[in-house]
């Protein structure tokens, strides 16, 4: 029995280890004072400091989050109310539905991508609009491939619940609208928050699909990354993700905290 | 309730005008040439690429599996752990997700590189160099580390609704562990394996950053191959559309194929 556990932790172990090395590797080059990405030639604070004067990736951080914050607030309000509507039609209106909007999802990021990038190009070739490549298509795009897995998330909880909860708020005299502010809503409010940080998530990380609909005068961090790898990657970049990790790493946590605590109350 | 149905409107134009219209336009550009006329010379053309078509397959093939092979014991650790553990393990997992994944592969190349960490730790010992970057194996690796999180994580939710009952149950049946792995566990972890195949393994046959950045010039793939179509030096959206649509089916078959052995609701496909 004692041998069976050394090998599962092992096992655990060795994994880990796979996962957090090049991750290691990038909170450590952010404290080297040599900018070559071999050489370790001693400790520095410098690339933090040089992070927040360093205007490109200042601003496509903070395109980055501007994109992430419309495109979350448009996709939970079409996706929820989308959600709302599907859960009240019938079988197969329903089934061909959630079947298109499967697609984003199966699709390979690329093709996805690429179709819009098709879109906007024709609409502003042929159709001769005036559509430039960057922040409005970028939103549009990122809208799209967030709605689905709002309603993903929304159409489970709006299932479970109970009808007669509605028809009891229009019995109490609520016409339908009041009654789902007032209860269905509340009701799937774990999913749409579930939804909405999904797709906010989704967003703040996509590259490919973002990487076909932009253009030169509009970039995400992601994109900014991408154009620096294939130069040379300033050790900033290393200095924003370390930051970015701890921050990230800090919500999990204190999230989770938080979970165990409030879940340790119930049971008393 | 018709009121609620056609809340619904908005998503269903919003659809349309941005799922349905674009995957239009994918066939027509993939039937048409550069002005209009129908032709089928673009699919045609792409059997000139059977070689990076097959490549790109084989190396989503082999890390899709190497990804069960770590992923599976790794998720039924975790699954058969205690609660609290569970959590960490889960956390554990994820976080890496939350680095940008151009950063981390950017930093394989670091790892991997003939002057890079690992080789001068095998100089070290006297071992090496070797080359492992450019290579089919980097390309591979780079696979298996950024998706590895997407079969964990269904075979982990998967495995946790196995309730160790059944497994005790057989146990006291007299099964040996090998018997209880492929009568027991196995089957009732298909459903997650599954999903975590095409979790790995539709964004591994699509990629095109990890064969770029690990894979050198030389390990080109099918998303490079699309890639240079409409933003590299190949320019011909109509050859890239032809490719797109071929990938796009080749990966709707494969989904109706596993979900043969899937009959699971298909709510629980993306959790």
């Amino acid at each position: 029995m004692k041998r069976h556990r050394l090998i599962k932790n092992s096992w655990v172990g060795a994994v880990m280890a796979f996962l957090y090395a090049p991750i290691v590797v990038l909170i450590v080059y952010s404290f080297n004072s040599s900018k070559s990405r071999a050489l370790w030639t001693g400790f520095t604070l410098d690339w933090y400091k040089k992070l927040f004067t360093n205007e490109v990736i200042l601003s496509s951080l903070m395109n980055t989050l501007i994109i992430a914050l419309i495109s979350t607030v448009f996709a939970t309000i079409i996706g929820t109310l989308a959600a709302i509507g599907i859960n009240a039609m019938r079988k197969w209106t329903q089934a061909l539905i959630l079947n298109i909007t499967y697609m984003p999802i199966i699709n390979p990021e690329i093709v996805t991508g690429v179709s819009l990038m098709l879109l906007f190009v024709f609409v502003r070739d042929r159709m001769g609009v005036p559509l430039e490549m960057g922040f409005v298509t970028m939103i549009l795009a990122h809208i799209t491939f967030s709605i689905p897995y709002v309603i993903l998330n929304v159409l489970p909880k709006l299932r479970q619940m109970d009808k007669n909860i509605y028809d009891a708020a229009l019995d109490l005299g609520c016409n339908p609208a009041m009654a789902y502010i007032k209860v269905v809503i509340p009701e799937a409010m774990p999913g749409i928050i579930s939804g909405a940080l999904m797709a906010f998530t989704f967003s703040l990380d996509d590259f490919i699909i973002s990487y076909f609909v932009s253009g030169p005068n509009f970039t995400t961090l992601p994109i900014t990354i991408y154009a620096m790898t294939r130069k040379k990657v300033s050790p900033e970049i290393n200095a924003l993700s370390t930051l970015l990790f701890l921050i990230v790493l800090v919500a999990l946590v204190a999230y989770n905290v938080v979970d165990s605590r409030r879940e340790n109350n119930k049971e008393y | 309730m018709k009121i609620s149905r056609s809340t619904a409107m908005p998503y269903i134009i919003w659809m349309i005008i941005f799922t349905v219209i674009p995957l239009i336009l994918v066939t027509y550009f993939a039937f048409t040439d550069g002005n209009g006329t129908f032709t089928m010379a673009n699919i045609s053309e792409v059997k000139d690429y059977v070689a990076v078509i097959f490549r790109s397959i084989w190396l989503a093939f082999v890390a899709t599996v190497i990804c069960l092979i770590i992923a599976y014991p790794l998720a039924y650790v975790v699954s058969r752990a205690s609660e609290k553990k569970q959590k960490t393990y889960l956390l554990l997992v994820m976080l890496p997700m939350w680095m940008n994944f151009l950063l981390r592969t950017y930093a394989w190349m670091t790892l991997l590189e003939n002057t890079g960490i690992i080789n001068r730790l095998l100089v070290m010992i006297g071992i090496g160099p070797f080359a492992m970057i450019n290579t089919q194996g980097a390309v591979v690796l780079g696979m298996v580390y950024n998706y590895l999180p997407f079969m964990i994580l269904p075979l982990y939710s998967n495995m946790t609704k196995i309730e160790n009952r059944l497994i005790e149950a057989a146990q006291d049946l007299g099964a040996p562990s090998r018997k209880v792995f492929s009568e027991v566990v196995w089957p009732l972890s298909l459903p997650g394996v599954m999903t975590g195949i095409t979790m790995v393994f539709v964004p591994a046959v699509s990629t095109f950053i990890i064969s770029r950045m690990l894979g050198g010039g030389s390990n080109m793939m099918i998303g490079d191959l699309i890639e240079l179509q409409f933003l590299g030096n190949a320019y011909n959206p109509n050859l890239g559309a032809a490719i797109s649509l071929g990938l796009m089916i080749f990966i709707l078959l494969c989904m109706s194929m596993l979900n043969q052995f899937n009959e699971e609701d298909k709510e629980g496909m993306i959790i």
